[in-house]
């Protein structure tokens, strides 16, 4: 065999691609399952402590902000080993999948509030004052008048933000989750043949590749008025 | 469980004690890692930011896909792309082999997107009025406007080297020995989930006052852009 | 005037920008220690026809030589080239990361070759010329808008140009600073300096100019000593453009 023939055959194995194409392709639902809880419950819970915090009670605004920069700070696979296999250990058990929604949402929710939360600051303070001048409450003000300008001044970075934090469901492989790469390991290690990852970052390009031009454009379209 | 079983399980200080000497030599493995990948990621970003600095056709479209491509695929899909799979193409790759390819290629596109948008945020007058003293397209951009660049968009570079960091836990996933890893390691032979905690808590010791510091950096960045 | 060559030679510059015929086909000769000044409508395309004269802008057709040098030419040397041609931007363009003093001493070291420490000999001998040299260790956001516009020519005159173009030098400054901007260009001009300045500035075009050159859609209208062009106008486009600048 010359070397490209051997190279085909390793990566490009038809075969083996037929055999394992439904289990990636099952793992391509369940990554996308996994992402859009993230992505809903990470974003909810961001933008409610962002909102939360602007309430501007002192305790609780330090209790958040710590929270923030803790999970900042963690790298998303050390709190999904630590969920996976430390809860057990008090007792509760957890899936593989429950724990990287939980971690990897958790995650989300800390970057995402660090971003709204930058966005209704940057709202001008003349915008509170005329809200609430025409006796409209705090919550109407924050509703109807401060985030909506803030959403849109912050949704170029929470689009990015939230593409890197959703790629981390690849993570999930580490805790036993058939997603993508979890199927497409099981597929190398079954046909001693890596056609499977091959297929696996195909799958991965597919979902995501149409995601990072949309960032793109997003970034452009809502560029920073300078 | 008591509460008492609940510190035993995640707090106990004789765990840490026992489990300290190999989550040390996994800290110094993470921070050789990063002081590795760092350099090298933010090398690759460099070379595609002057690329992208190449207006012609033949060099944009080619070096756009390749950025998006690397950032569509997620960093640990990657990695064990390079070291499960190059194997079967005849190359044989160590673990930390493979994880300089993936973070090159992973890091190299992120930090390539965030330096070129340094140098598009640099005035054109400035390359022209280095330009009509006699410096070269090369003197230009080394004296006038890369400095300028790394300055405007040194947030993101901070945040960035802050996930890559972060992202060095992958690495315990091909087997490399760094703080996760080692945490594990010592999980499985204690039995106690305090080694994976302790490992938690050296990393947010390490990486908190980065957070903090961005923190700060970013709200100055938002306040300059009102 | 014809004993000695034009210092700046350009014939039948033409530029287009895309379907935009920005220059029509323009002739413009400089002598040594000549003042030209540059006059016309924005979008007549007088600051194109000052770009290309260092070719930071390309030229689409047309030939230009300074001091002897085909600028447009394959074989010139560029960047050696543009050191006989000092430059001043509307928007001054210092380098913001830069001291004064290294502002000007960047091309000294960095084209000329020059020594840290005869670099900054002449950058500061620049810096006095133009009366700023206890400015030199501050920062562009440390001047107003008129010190770095000076520090703008002393980078310029530091290379010891052959001849300065000046774009618009004074349109971005509050008035009370034209002054010590213009300040400095005379006294340039005194030294013998070759420039051709682009500005709406028309009491120093009547002051200092030589001769002044009319533009209007990419051609040049009409030209001649200041006190005959805004004395007796020929052309009608050139009196309408006259009169509307009295008026403001």
């Amino acid at each position: 065999m010359t070397g490209l023939d051997r190279f085909l055959d390793s990566f490009f194995n038809l075969r083996v691609a037929v055999e394992y194409l439904p289990k990636i392709i099952d793992g391509f639902w369940l990554t996308i399952l996994l992402a859009f809880c993230i992505i809903l419950s990470g974003l909810a819970a961001g933008l409610a402590l962002a909102v939360l915090r602007s309430l501007g009670i002192r305790p609780v605004n330090w209790l958040i902000i710590f929270v923030v920069d803790l999970f900042r700070a963690l790298p998303p696979l050390v709190i999904i080993v630590l969920l996976y296999f430390g809860l057990p250990a008090a007792g509760l058990s957890i899936s593989g999948f429950a724990s990287a929604w939980l971690s990897l949402a958790l995650v989300l929710m800390a970057f995402s509030e660090e971003i709204f939360w930058a966005g209704i600051t940057a709202v001008p303070r003349g915008q509170w004052e005329a809200a609430r001048s025409t006796g409209l409450t705090f919550a109407a003000t924050l509703g109807h008048v401060v985030l909506p300008q803030a959403v849109r001044m912050v949704v170029p970075p929470l689009t990015n933000r939230t593409i890197a934090i959703t790629k981390g469901t690849a993570l999930a492989s580490v805790v036993a989750v058939p997603e993508i790469l979890g199927a497409a390991q099981a597929g190398v290690s079954f046909s001693f043949n890596p056609t499977p990852l091959t297929l696996g970052a195909l799958a991965y390009v597919v979902l995501f590749f149409p995601v990072v031009i949309l960032g793109r454009w997003i970034e452009t379209r809502f560029a920073w008025k300078r | 469980m008591t509460f008492d079983d609940f510190l035993l399980a995640f707090f106990s200080l004789e765990i840490v004690g026992q489990a300290w000497p190999i989550l040390w030599t996994g800290l110094q493995q993470t921070l050789l890692l990063s002081a590795i990948v760092v350099p090298l990621g933010v090398g690759g970003g460099m070379l595609l930011a002057l690329l992208s600095t190449v207006r012609h056709r033949l060099v944009r479209w080619p070096l756009m896909v390749w950025v998006d491509f690397f950032r569509a695929v997620p960093p640990l899909v990657l990695l064990i792309f390079v070291y499960a799979g190059l194997p079967f193409a005849g190359l044989e790759v160590s673990a930390i082999g493979a994880v300089a390819i993936g973070f090159f290629l992973n890091t190299g596109a992120y930090y390539g997107e965030i330096l070129r948008a340094g140098i598009e945020s640099v005035p054109a007058g400035q390359m022209e009025a280095a330009r009509s003293t006699g410096l070269t397209r090369w003197q230009t951009m080394r004296y006038v406007v890369l400095p300028q660049a790394v300055r405007n968009v040194l947030p993101d570079l901070i945040s960035n080297t802050l996930e890559v960091v972060k992202l060095t836990s992958i690495a315990s996933v091909v087997a490399l020995p760094e703080l996760l890893f080692q945490a594990r390691q010592a999980q499985s032979v204690t039995y106690n989930a305090t080694p994976i905690v302790a490992a938690a808590v050296v990393y947010f010791l390490l990486l908190w006052p980065v957070v903090r510091l961005l923190s700060r950096l970013e709200n100055r960045q938002l306040a300059g852009r009102r | 005037m014809a004993q000695t060559p034009p210092i700046v030679a350009a014939h039948g510059i033409h530029k287009h920008f895309g379907t935009l015929h920005v220059l029509k086909g323009v002739d413009l000769m400089v002598a040594e220690r000549e003042l030209v000044f540059v006059i016309g409508p924005s979008g007549s395309g007088k600051s194109t026809l000052l770009r290309c004269l260092n070719r930071l802008e390309e030229p689409s057709s047309g030939s230009i030589t300074v001091d002897g040098i085909d600028m447009l030419s394959r074989s010139t040397d560029i960047n050696a080239a543009r050191q006989r041609v000092g430059m001043v931007f509307q928007s001054f363009n210092l380098y913001p990361h830069m001291t004064a003093l290294g502002n000007v001493a960047l091309a000294l070291r960095k084209v000329q070759g020059k020594s840290r420490a005869e670099a900054e000999a002449r950058a500061r001998a620049a810096l006095d010329r133009v009366h700023l040299a206890d400015r030199a260790g501050h920062f562009p956001g440390q001047l107003s808008g008129g010190q770095q516009q000076r520090v703008a020519i002393a980078r310029a005159i530091a290379l010891e140009p052959r001849v300065m173009l000046f774009d618009e030098p004074t349109s971005a400054l509050d008035p009370e600073l034209v002054g010590g901007v213009l300040a400095a260009m005379r006294e340039l001009r005194e030294d013998g300096m070759t420039m051709v300045v682009v500005s709406h500035e028309m009491g120093f075009a009547k002051a200092a100019a030589d001769r002044v050159v009319f533009m209007a859609d990419g051609l040049v209208v009409e030209q001649g000593p200041p006190a005959e062009l805004f004395g007796a106008p020929r052309h009608e486009r050139t009196r309408a453009f006259l009169g509307q600048i009295e008026r403001h």
